[in-house]
């Protein structure tokens, strides 16, 4: 998968099988699809429809880059859901609860969610390396259990306040909000987008150029090969989760800090989930998340404007089902047809040496 | 060269069969051609295109071109099970047998329509092994078997669905030498009973042992055929070769007293409590090579993988003098501080313990010197300098590549092997541990392997060599040790040795257990 080529082509492929098995299932259910899809381009251009996607779409990187870091070391860590929800409600709290100066408020909250997201992934991964309990498991069991401690957390007595209808955490002091940058009537995008990119090229260093995301990705890629290499497996398990985790902690920060102050009950779930369709589209590379993340987004705020044309909105989860299946397939696909070519492009480059050093 | 006998009519004859990989010419234009009622061998180094050829007559691969004649018709296999209606079969080198399962289910097993499951097809079965002398209880489970009686069924396996030409897939390759006495035994009776066997080997002596006629391959295609009376072993490996021979042989003793490895009482179970490395006493010196051999499974991977630390030993204890004279007790160490202290490891299985696959060159010289220089600098790593050092491996071990940027599963088996080789060679290791350093390569890269293994003997290295190869063993050791059920049982000298006592003492013939240990 080194050629540009190798690297464009399947999601371009995906892209369009899932938009003509849409076409199919709009023709199925009546409607034109041409019209949806003028209707999906033209809704960027309005309104705060461009700046939503990428608030959205800075929500589902962070995520994403959090699933991705298990993926790398083949651990499947389905509980970035509850991690980034507790990191966020621990966040809201400490935010809430002490009154910070500027600055350091900030720093404070960040660490808090990392640390919460980081610590919520320990349990797994320690149960992984101890006693062999396969991470998929207790991450989805933590993820239930997580929903509960909120609710426990946030409740009035504990740390919670009413707030019309709705129980959330005491809101977060102006001076440690996070501003966001306005674009006037096209909206305001979160500060923490910065945050995001920021994550995307530590990600991006940690993997290909430190120690650490060698070890990650040797341990990914082969096991035996990276244990006989003096890897420590169970060592890169903790850490991988642990970091998995933290990252995960910051999802809900642009929210939190940016829109939202506090944390609630109806606060945002499911984030967990798109992160790892995101990073499954992404295939783990820092770009394509960036450019699952936002795909995500614009598919998302889709479905609002078909509402408007009387499109069923369900199209949209067609699509974004179907696009994850067939990055995935044409990833293969395209994978092995690349590592074919490469041996018969070495296989030939090494005859025409021999046959040129015979003669 | 000359053309075999021309006794008895040909039972196949191969014209022109050529088959392209991805990046390889398999096989470019072979003739061959089999008579009845003899053994012919097929002879060439590994990765010449033996293997193809055969799975192409056994109906497992096309041809791209080409005709295949059986009994004077041309026929188009496109499949084994076309094939086995021809009259061929072939016993493949890593049998294909049931552990769970009795001789006769495995027999019977896929052909149950010919003599159905019970009484007929175990007399069957009994009438054959007692025709061509294959004997072996239909009854046991294939579990309790030793190599050569699993052998024995994969040939009754065929021998059962009616072949008369039968191809033996490298068939001397897990066996001792008495065994491979024995086989040849069997195997001349059945040509006795007009039975047609094609051979395939790279073990020459062997060959001109049994073989009436010898066809040698050499990169895909046919050299020539040759009688085997009337040529000498070291003939046939230049045809093989097509130039002169590298030989293991070591030259004069480099062997110092200063004990670099010094393993002792290490004791390993396993999971069943059974012990699989029991009270193992070792040394090896500086500028010495130790050689272990021993049958596959008596506990030659465990001892490697527990020296490395990669599995944990119970008991016992393992010393390495470094460099600076500085003795380091490895028996608590990760296997990360064991490969600092300078151990270099050949694993016995490059795919899944010496490379990541599809990674780049340079990205695996980093893997298992991920905290030493030139290829990281502290936490970070050094592209540049991992680059660099992949470059001076590729031009220093000659790997055969176009560039380092290409993933590690690009290259073939032998250039893989160079390049673990000069991975491991590299950050001045005092000991290197090889765990059958030359297996599936082809003699060019073992050639350069066994040379660079000497290399490192004449600059004082320690060499811990585990081989299934005695050739290479007898050649390049200093010491071999014998390994039987975990144990040390025997020492032999490699100047006075020859492979049958050496496969006595691996089975535990002759030494009855442990009279030199």
């Amino acid at each position: 998968m080194r050629s540009l080529r190798g690297k464009l082509l399947p999601p371009v492929v995906a892209i369009v099988f899932s938009a003509l098995l849409c076409s199919v299932a709009l023709i199925i259910s009546g409607s034109n699809p041409a019209k949806a899809l003028a209707v999906m381009v033209v809704q960027v251009g309005r309104d705060t429809t461009l700046v939503d996607i990428v608030n959205s779409a800075s929500v589902y990187y962070l995520v994403g880059i959090a699933v991705a870091i298990g993926f790398k070391m083949n651990l499947f860590n389905i509980g970035v859901e509850g991690q980034y929800r507790i990191g966020a409600a621990l966040a809201a709290i400490v935010g809430g609860q002490l009154n910070m100066p500027p600055v350091i408020g900030q720093i404070v909250i960040i660490l808090t969610a990392m640390v919460g997201g980081a610590a919520y992934a320990a349990l797994p991964a320690i149960l992984k390396v101890t006693r062999g309990v396969s991470e998929v498991i207790t991450t989805i069991m933590l993820n239930a259990i997580a929903g509960g401690i909120i609710a426990l957390l946030i409740k009035q007595g504990a740390f919670g306040v009413l707030n019309n209808n709705n129980i959330s955490t005491k809101p977060i002091p102006s001076s440690n909000w996070i501003p966001g940058i306005s674009f006037g009537s096209a909206g305001t995008v979160f500060g923490l987008v910065l945050l995001a990119i920021l994550v995307g090229v530590g990600y991006w260093v940690l993997l290909n150029r430190t120690r650490f995301g060698f070890e990650l990705q040797a341990s990914g890629e082969s096991p035996t090969a990276a244990t006989a290499g003096g890897v420590d497996a169970k060592r890169m398990i903790v850490i991988a989760m642990l970091v998995s985790g933290a990252i995960a902690g910051l999802t809900a920060l642009p929210e939190v800090l940016g829109r939202d102050h506090a944390y609630t009950l109806i606060s945002p779930q499911g984030y967990g989930f798109t992160g790892i369709a995101v990073a499954l589209l992404g295939r783990n590379n820092p770009g394509g998340i960036a450019f699952g993340a936002l795909l995500w987004a614009f598919l998302d705020q889709s479905a609002v404007s078909l509402d408007v044309i009387q499109v069923p909105r369900e199209i949209v989860t067609i699509m974004q089902g179907a696009i994850v299946l067939s990055v995935v397939v044409s990833y293969e696909v395209i994978r092995r047809l690349e590592l074919a070519a490469e041996q018969r492009r070495v296989g030939l480059q090494l005859a025409a040496a021999t046959t040129g050093s015979a003669s | 060269m000359t053309t075999a006998t021309d006794l008895g009519n040909p039972a196949v004859v191969l014209t022109g069969i050529t088959k392209r990989f991805p990046g390889v010419v398999a096989n470019d234009d072979i003739r061959l051609t089999v008579r009845a009622g003899e053994v012919h061998a097929l002879c060439g180094e590994n990765g010449a295109g033996k293997s193809t050829l055969m799975k192409i007559l056994y109906g497992m691969q096309q041809p791209d071109e080409g005709t295949i004649e059986v009994d004077g018709a041309e026929v188009r296999f496109r499949t084994p099970a076309d094939a086995i209606k021809a009259g061929i079969g072939m016993v493949h080198q890593h049998f294909m047998l049931a552990d769970n399962l009795t001789v006769q289910e495995n027999v019977v097993l896929g052909a149950e329509a010919l003599h159905g499951i019970g009484g007929r097809a175990r007399a069957r079965i009994q009438e054959l092994a007692g025709q061509t002398g294959l004997r072996v209880d239909p009854g046991v489970l294939v579990e309790q078997l030793g190599v050569a009686d699993r052998q024995r069924v994969e040939i009754l396996k065929v021998l059962y669905r009616g072949a008369r030409i039968i191809i033996l897939d490298e068939p001397t390759a897990v066996l001792v030498p008495q065994e491979v006495d024995e086989l040849f035994d069997t195997l001349r009776g059945m040509r006795e009973q007009g039975f047609t066997f094609l051979f395939i080997s790279h073990k020459l002596d062997e060959v001109r042992a049994i073989a009436d006629s010898i066809t040698v391959i050499r990169r895909g295609t046919t050299v020539g055929t040759v009688d085997p009376t009337s040529v000498t072993t070291r003939q046939l490996a230049e045809m093989m070769v097509g130039s002169e021979l590298p030989s293991p042989e070591t030259r004069e003793s480099t062997v110092t007293d200063r004990a670099v490895l010094t393993v002792a009482g290490l004791h390993l179970s396993d999971d069943t409590g059974r012990a699989v490395l029991d009270e193992i006493d070792l040394a090896v010196h500086a500028g010495e090579i130790v050689g272990i051999a021993g049958v596959e499974g008596n506990g030659q991977t465990e001892l490697v993988e527990a020296i490395m630390g990669i599995r944990k030993a119970d008991g016992g204890s393992v010393l390495l003098v470094g460099a600076d004279d500085a003795i380091v007790d490895l028996t608590k160490l990760s296997t990360l501080h064991r490969r600092e202290a300078g151990i270099g490891y050949i694993p016995e299985d490059r795919h899944r313990h010496g490379l990541l696959l599809t990674q780049s060159l340079w990205f695996n010289r980093i893997l298992g010197f991920q905290t030493r220089k030139p290829v990281v600098n502290g936490r970070w790593l050094d592209v540049e300098g991992a680059r660099k050092d992949t470059r001076r491996i590729v031009e220093q071990f000659d790997v055969r590549t176009p560039g380092i940027e290409v993933p590690a599963a690009a290259l073939s088996g032998g250039n893989q092997q160079k390049l673990i080789v000069g991975r491991e060679l590299s950050g001045d290791p005092v000991l290197v541990i090889a765990s059958h350093p030359t297996r599936g390569v082809d003699v060019g890269a073992q050639a350069l392997i066994w040379e660079q293994i000497k290399q490192a003997r004449a600059a004082g290295l320690a060499v811990l060599l585990v081989s299934a190869d005695l050739d290479e063993l007898i050649g390049l050791s200093d010491t071999i040790k014998v390994m039987l059920r975990g144990r040390l049982v025997a020492d032999a000298d490699p100047a006075t040795v020859t492979p049958e006592e050496l496969g006595s003492a691996m089975t535990g013939a002759s030494t009855g257990g442990e009279e030199e240990a």
